[in-house]
């Protein structure tokens, strides 16, 4: 139950390495069926464009559960991630093709707290735009 | 239509138990396409001090988002859902979920604002063990866009 990333290794400024994720129209379809969000702006084109969006986006809460597993992946543990918010900025579309779309996850640690905790920002960004904000982990090191 | 200020504080009964399984956790963490063992392995699980496979951090979600449903059904949340959109989400974690958890969901309306037209609902769901362990938070702040 220990991260695998000790505190004393890490200072303020600590990059975790980046991770790319790649999410096609099957891996939302796969999130739907396991978060049971049903909603058709994952799916359906024709809903998606009715409300004005341009093609089906991918689930806020991927994109957060994404950029989670990059912390966790760093910190080797996913019982470290004690506290994680993030806010939704901009949609990420996924067209209906092979490659689909691309989820990019960069952290650094922003602050060191007590307790072995260490507070990490996260920029994530898909087709070069950021589309998480205030995206922040609270991860306690082993 | 501006949400009424007097409801932030309303609190909603628990939801029923949500029984984690194995299966489940399993699913949610293909979902993200995680191959932690923790995850998926009993034995890795215990061995990582654990009694038994853990959730991903996010797995809250699968029963929190139902059980906000309440919040959404109330005729005194005046909010337009088809022009909802998620704003933000916040977890914090007690301990993790693991499979064999027993949990139950109780959502409080815990601000509603209005910026720009746009009307903030954001609610609280605590999520506890049916014994009364506390377990998570998690915090779910809804947009719903004013008409353009």
């Amino acid at each position: 139950m220990t991260a695998r990333v000790r505190a004393a290794d890490v200072a303020v400024g600590t990059e975790l390495p980046e991770r790319v994720y790649p999410v096609t129209r099957a891996d939302l379809v796969r999130y739907a069926g396991a978060s049971g969000d049903l909603n058709p702006i994952h799916w359906s084109d024709r809903v998606a464009t009715s409300v004005g969006l341009p093609g089906v986006i991918a689930h806020g809460m991927l994109t957060m559960g994404l950029a989670g597993r990059a912390v966790s992946d760093w910190a080797g543990d996913p019982a470290a991630l004690v506290e994680y918010q993030v806010r939704f900025g901009r949609p990420v579309v996924v067209p209906d093709d092979d490659t689909g779309a691309e989820v990019t996850v960069r952290g650094r640690v922003a602050a060191v707290l007590d307790e072995g905790r260490v507070r990490v920002d996260l920029t994530v960004t898909s087709g070069g735009e950021k589309v998480l904000s205030l995206a922040r982990a609270v991860v306690r090191l082993g | 239509m501006a949400l009424d200020a007097g409801l932030v504080g309303r609190s909603y009964p628990p939801s029923a138990v949500y029984e984690v399984g194995r299966a489940k956790i399993a699913e949610f963490a293909a979902a993200l396409g995680s191959t932690d063992p923790v995850h998926l392995d009993t034995e890795a699980a215990r061995a990582a001090g654990h009694p038994d496979v853990i959730a991903p951090p996010t797995f809250a979600i699968a029963l929190t988002l139902s059980a906000a449903g309440v919040v959404v059904e109330d005729p005194d949340v005046d909010l337009d859902y088809s022009r909802v959109v998620h704003g933000e989400q916040r977890f914090v974690h007690h301990r993790p979920i693991r499979a064999g958890d027993r949990l139950v969901a109780t959502p409080t309306i815990e601000a509603v604002r209005t910026v720009a037209g746009n009307d903030l609902l954001t609610t609280r769901v605590d999520v506890a063990t049916e014994d009364g362990e506390p377990v998570c938070s998690a915090t779910s702040m809804l947009v719903a866009r004013g008409a353009a």
